[in-house]
């Protein structure tokens, strides 16, 4: 099982990623110049201020040559895990809905926070238990998910709404206290928590991991 | 020379860029004739105070640089101590206070971004920032403006690099009101044996400047605003609004670029040295270079990448943009290293080579417009004595009374916790990223020192998890009441923070933040403090490794405290065991460690109640704080205290109260008589000196703490509430009180409604 983590100018959480994905399997920086996508089984679009996050946050990274694989890989089905400005960078190019607007507190904010997990029967959730609380730092001041009345309507219905703010932890005012969404398919995932920043007691938690742990039962159930 | 003889700048020109008529006359002396435009630039610059420390310089050398773990000291861009594992820490602190005094945001932003690029610039890759703060009351919105400012600009620029900020310090006090200050600290680590000298070397070697493009940003920034008192700075349209264009402008992601093509190139060995652009622009950076290499320079002001058509060869040299290296190379490697800076899209261009000449020269499209020897622009700037005076009378205003003496130790409690010197920094500290980098064992307010592990996200195995811990601080007030044993209280202080979480001090930097040395009661402060500083360090024996200083802060309002601010970094052996703050489990038995003396004397309660500043401070026992230090450190590391808990602003009481709120769970105190009968409840409770500590843990394990260091158990942890209750063996003097957790919590919580 290999992950391969993406880097692009301005990416800041990049090498973090890369060290809690090889947690639980090898993994590899992919530079945004490059196409090829050196045979990773799974990709993910790591945190940071891709590109200065000038314009917008991910507008510009999601044209890299990079992510052209990207959404390819997705279209074949590939799993692609988005964190944070990978979240953003993923909503701009469209391979999941919505958007991410300033925070309601209108400032930065990095904090431990308590998620809870909706849907455990996705690729990323599946060493979780429906209902389990996970201890995960956000901090990103453009993290308030937004999306259309009916297309929250249809997701919220079909189980793509997989991750929320546990009561009183929605700092960033995320319509229906949304913290992470996956595609229709189910492949592509994106949050505004750090799952690479809970990976281990010393420096917090461990309980991000199993986001980790869930794409590699995934992948190699699918290779199976 | 080539060009603008005819109209050669005079005496006032002089004047005005900040050089005295005997600084402008020994500049024609060492020139040989009256300087040009661009040479008169460069020298007025570079013999600035804020390049030249011509009033701090005599003092400094009075200063401890050297110890067992010092790998690089005072001179090069950053000082760097030996943490083991054939790694080195780089770390310094630096500040900009009078750019953050005029704008804010962008002031501090880019005072992160100049300390971030010190670390760099000597191979290390940054790994943690600290800020020290210093603003007006937060009722005044003047204060509330630069603290906002400020505050946001540290974290747009810290948290856009990757770079994680995980400690600092803010205090409020009225002789800040104008002239804020910020102080900004960075650590870096490097293999030992790679850290890079910024010393230009090889005759004929290239010269090659890197990263943003050369605007005619902060123009004057080193002298005309750092090195002059600051007048009308609240920018109505007076002088503080007139200084803005002497102000840079910062980008994050160029650094961030900048920051990655420096250590690839690093990496590849393709550098023969490298150095920062930060104050004086390439005037300072060349000149430095040249100058530790005791080689020459051509610098050819054509070949820099501008950012605006038509800039004077002056301007180019002065100019302060951000986000900009230099680096010396040699001549067959040029090419890898443009690939390089092509890579990260950084602009790379050769602008000049190294000669052997010892002269600084200037080429327009090689036509010569400036030559001067190195040797005097960087080392032969006068150096001034100061002249000491200590002043007669206050130098500084009671503060307004906002308590009465006649409050009860409950409502003492409850405004103390309250107060914005003392309330939870969590709305500041939430706007920065604590974490990036996985290195982060020890986050704001979990405990006194912020503690990042050597190696990043270092789990898996069982085995020892070696780590740096660091810490910053610096009290102006007690500082301003006794600058000699203030100062030394701010190191041992550091000291004792270290202790706290289990680590050795190996070495310090500082910032003198003063206010004009030109004045009789300024130079005392300054040379008492210094003589506190060096007697502290050699006393805890942590050589200093570099620093900064910023003098003429202060405006129409008069000086600001004298702000030494101390940042300290040690080592401890292994991360799993770094001390807590918080008390931990109920039953624990809480104990005092040390001995603690307090007094009210320039305390956050005499404060409070409107008290003069005494004048001096009582003496410290250095010798019985560093045995309570040890004691702790020990402990900590043995793994035997729940929790630890240095003994600071606010006293027993407010320490107390914090160990409650960052465990969560109350504690149940009593104070024998002889602890406070000689001095009173209200000192006992909330006064203040060095070298108490407060810690908690298993009945039995407290017992064996120490020898030879005094341990007092005083109650227990546990309940919703925590309670004091004093002796009543006198009569009138009775005290118990009893507070909750979420009245604590309230009064604690009360700096929210700044940000809300």
């Amino acid at each position: 099982m290999k992950f391969g983590v993406l880097q692009f100018p301005g990416s800041c959480d990049d090498v973090d990623a890369l060290l809690a994905a090889r947690r639980v399997g090898d993994a590899e920086l992919l530079w945004h110049g490059e196409r090829d996508l050196g045979g990773a089984d799974a990709i993910v679009v790591p945190g940071g201020f891709s590109y200065g996050d000038y314009l917008r946050a991910g507008a510009i990274a999601r044209f890299s040559p990079v992510m052209e694989s990207v959404i390819e890989f997705a279209g074949d089905g590939g799993l692609v895990l988005g964190i944070c400005n990978g979240f953003q960078v993923l909503c701009e190019a469209q391979l999941l809905p919505g958007a991410l607007l300033g925070n309601a507190n209108r400032r930065f904010t990095c904090r431990q926070l308590a998620l809870e997990v909706v849907n455990a029967d996705t690729a990323f959730t599946r060493a979780c238990v429906g209902g389990e609380e996970l201890s995960v730092p956000a901090k990103h001041s453009w993290g308030r998910y937004y999306a259309e009345p009916e297309t929250l309507r249809a997701m919220e219905e079909s189980g793509q709404v997989v991750l929320r703010y546990a009561p009183a932890q929605n700092f960033n005012g995320s319509l229906h206290d949304i913290a992470g969404v996956c595609n229709e398919a189910g492949n592509v995932f994106g949050l505004m928590p750090h799952p690479e920043h809970a990976v281990e007691e010393l420096t917090g938690s461990t309980d991000g991991l199993k986001i980790f742990q869930s794409m590699r039962l995934a992948v190699e159930g699918a290779q199976v | 020379m080539a060009s603008e003889t005819s109209t050669l700048p005079t005496l006032e020109d002089a004047l005005t860029l900040g050089l005295t008529r005997e600084e402008y006359e020994l500049v024609c002396e060492k020139q040989g004739r009256p300087p040009n435009q661009l040479e008169l630039a460069m020298y007025s610059l570079l013999w600035s105070e804020h390049c030249a420390y011509k009033h701090s310089r005599k003092l400094l050398r009075t200063l401890p640089t050297e110890g067992p773990h010092v790998v690089m000291g005072p001179g090069e861009n950053a000082g760097a101590v030996d943490v083991g594992g054939g790694l080195a820490c780089a770390f310094k602190v630096e500040s900009h206070n009078h750019p953050s005094a005029v704008e804010p945001f962008q002031g501090a932003a880019t005072g992160v971004g100049g300390i971030l690029r010190d670390i760099f610039a000597i191979g290390a890759r940054p790994i943690a920032v600290l800020d020290s703060l210093r603003f007006g009351e937060p009722s005044g919105a003047r204060a509330r403006y630069l603290l906002d400012g400020a505050v946001s600009g540290i974290g747009h620029y810290g948290n856009s690099i990757g770079v994680p900020t995980v400690g600092g310090e803010v205090y409020f006090e009225q002789p800040y009101e104008q002239n804020c200050l910020v102080n900004a600290m960075a650590l870096g680590l490097a293999p030992r044996d790679e850290l890079m000298s910024s010393a230009a070397a090889g005759h004929g070697n290239l010269l090659v400047l890197f990263g943003a493009s050369t605007g005619r940003d902060g123009i004057g920034g080193a002298s005309v605003l750092a090195s002059a008192e600051l007048a009308g700075a609240d920018g109505d349209g007076g002088e503080g609004a007139d200084m803005r264009p002497t102000v840079q402008v910062g980008d994050p992601f160029a650094e961030k670029k900048l920051l990655e093509c420096s250590l690839e190139l690093l990496e590849r060995g393709l550098l023969v040295s490298l150095q920062d652009l930060g104050a004086a622009g390439l005037t300072s950076s060349a000149s430095e270079m040249a100058s530790k290499g005791g080689v020459g320079m051509d610098i050819d002001v054509a070949e820099v990448p501008l950012r605006e058509p038509h800039m004077e060869p002056f301007e180019v040299m002065v100019s302060e943009s951000q986000e900009r290296m230099l680096c010396v190379i040699e001549p067959g490697k040029l090419d890898a290293v443009l690939a390089v800076c092509e890579k990260w899209e950084v602009l790379g261009a050769a602008i000049g080579r190294v000669t052997g000449t010892q002269r600084m020269r200037v080429l327009v499209g090689g036509e010569l417009v400036g030559d001067m020897a190195v040797s005097a622009l960087v080392d032969e700037c006068p150096l001034y004595d100061l002249h000491p005076l200590k002043p007669t009378g206050p130098l500084y205003k009671p503060p307004a009374a906002s308590l009465s003496l006649d409050a009860t130790p409950r409502e003492m409690l409850l405004a103390l916790l309250a107060c914005p010197n003392l309330a939870s920094r969590r709305p500041l500290f939430e706007q920065y990223d604590a974490i990036v980098q996985s290195r982060t064992v020890r986050r704001p307010e979990q405990a006194d020192a912020a503690v990042l592990a050597l190696h990043p996200a270092p789990g898996g195995a069982d085995g020892p998890v070696p780590a740096l811990a660091v810490s910053i601080d610096g009290n102006g007030r007690r500082v301003a009441a006794d600058p000699y044993r203030g100062t030394l209280a701010a190191v041992l202080e550091c000291a004792s923070n270290l202790a706290c979480v289990g680590a050795e001090p190996l070495g310090t930097t500082n910032n003198l933040n003063f206010g004009n040395p030109e004045k009789g009661h300024i130079a005392w402060q300054l040379t008492e403090s210094v003589r506190g500083l060096g007697d502290a360090c050699r006393a805890l024996d942590v050589p200093i490794v570099g620093g900064n200083v910023s003098l003429y802060n202060e405006g129409a309002t008069g000086p600001i405290y004298p702000t030494p601010v101390i940042g300290m970094v040690g080592r401890l052996p292994d991360a799993r065991r770094a001390g807590r703050l918080g008390f931990a489990a109920a039953g624990d038995e809480i104990a005092l460690v040390g001995l603690l003396s307090p007094s009210l004397a320039a305390s956050e309660l005499a404060k409070l109640c409107g008290q003069q500043l005494p004048d001096g401070l009582e003496e410290v026992d250095i010798d019985a704080v560093r045995a309570a230090q040890n004691a702790v450190r020990e402990a900590v590391r043995r793994g035997i205290l729940a929790s630890a808990h240095d003994i600071a602003e606010g006293g027993l009481a407010v320490a107390l109260a914090e160990c409650c709120l960052a465990g969560g769970v109350g504690a149940s105190v009593r104070l024998g008589d002889d602890f406070w009968q000689a001095i009173g409840p209200a000192a006992a409770l909330f006064g203040e000196g060095p070298g108490g500590f407060l810690v908690s843990g298993e009945r039995d394990a407290l017992r064996g703490l120490a020898e030879g260091v005094p341990v007092r158990a005083i109650g227990t942890v546990g309940g919703d509430q925590l309670r004091i209750e004093i002796s009543e063996t006198i009569a009138g003097q009775s005290v118990a009180m009893s507070v909750d957790l979420n009245q604590l919590d309230g009064a604690h919580g009360a700096l929210g409604e700044l940000f809300a």
